[in-house]
């Protein structure tokens, strides 16, 4: 129960995480303007050498281990309150991490998808 | 106005992108892994023989690319959109993976799904009348 509890915290805190050190590393990068192949290959080299993306792939990479090693032993109905619930912590961590404005406006439509995802994922399994 | 325009039209394109290439690279993914017909195990030698099988797939290449591509544009995106914008927007790939397995895998999708889409493209809807950046460029 402990080692599940763990690998769900993992798959929800770890993924979020991850996703937010890459959004640091793009905004440390900065806005991409020019889309020609040359320009996104100049974008990716100067990501490459921004320590969060490594931070950021790493912690995906812990994530989806953790999702593989919790799918071992649990079943999938693990994935509705994981997936549903980084909506809320990505808002979350969006505002705490990225000092992002999360206006009750931009509140009101995550938890709306928050519902959505749950229902979808409820839906797929009772189908 | 120009840039704001422009800005708005240059985050519609890649979150379409994001939503048409995320679920189709999983769909052609799991389609691919399905098609070989074998099992997945964590044995070191086996692992690295189904690794070899799976990368002999066409299948499972595209679905590779396809999220590669959904990746890139992921990261674009977060080059001038905030997360908490990005992240609620690019949930309406559930609907279009609710549509490629209707579509493609003949799946049904219930009352429950489609309240579920609504719902999310209400959420979206909410989010998108947002500022698409509340943070100063570096």
């Amino acid at each position: 129960m402990l080692i599940e509890l763990v690998c769900f915290l993992l798959v929800m805190v770890a993924g979020t995480a991850g996703e937010l050190c890459i959004a640091r590393a793009m905004k440390t990068v900065g806005e991409v303007t020019d889309f020609r192949p040359r320009q996104l290959m100049a974008v990716a080299w100067r990501t490459v050498k921004v320590p969060w993306m490594w931070t950021g792939l790493g912690l995906m990479a812990l994530a989806f281990f953790a999702l593989l090693a919790v799918l071992a032993v649990e079943n999938v109905s693990f994935v509705v309150p994981v997936t549903a619930l980084s909506y809320a912590v990505g808002a979350l961590g969006g505002k705490v991490f990225l000092h992002e404005q999360v206006t009750r406006t931009r509140w009101t439509g995550v938890l709306l998808v928050c519902v959505g995802v749950t229902l979808v994922l409820i839906g797929k399994r009772w189908g | 106005m120009k840039s704001f325009s422009h800005s708005h039209f240059k985050t519609y394109v890649v979150i379409l992108l994001i939503v048409i290439f995320g679920p189709v690279g999983n769909f052609l993914l799991g389609k691919g892994m399905k098609g070989l017909g074998m099992t997945l195990s964590w044995k070191p030698s086996e692992l690295v023989r189904f690794i070899a099988f799976a990368l002999r797939s066409e299948t499972i290449w595209m679905g590779i690319g396809s999220l590669i591509i959904f990746f890139v544009s992921y990261s674009l995106i977060l080059s001038w959109a905030d997360y908490s914008y990005v992240q609620p927007a690019s949930a309406f790939a559930y609907g279009t993976a609710a549509l490629l397995g209707h579509f493609m895998l003949g799946e049904i999708v219930n009352a429950v799904q489609w309240a579920g889409i609504m719902i999310i493209c209400l959420g979206v809807f909410v989010v998108g009348r947002t500022p698409l950046r509340t943070t100063e460029p570096n």
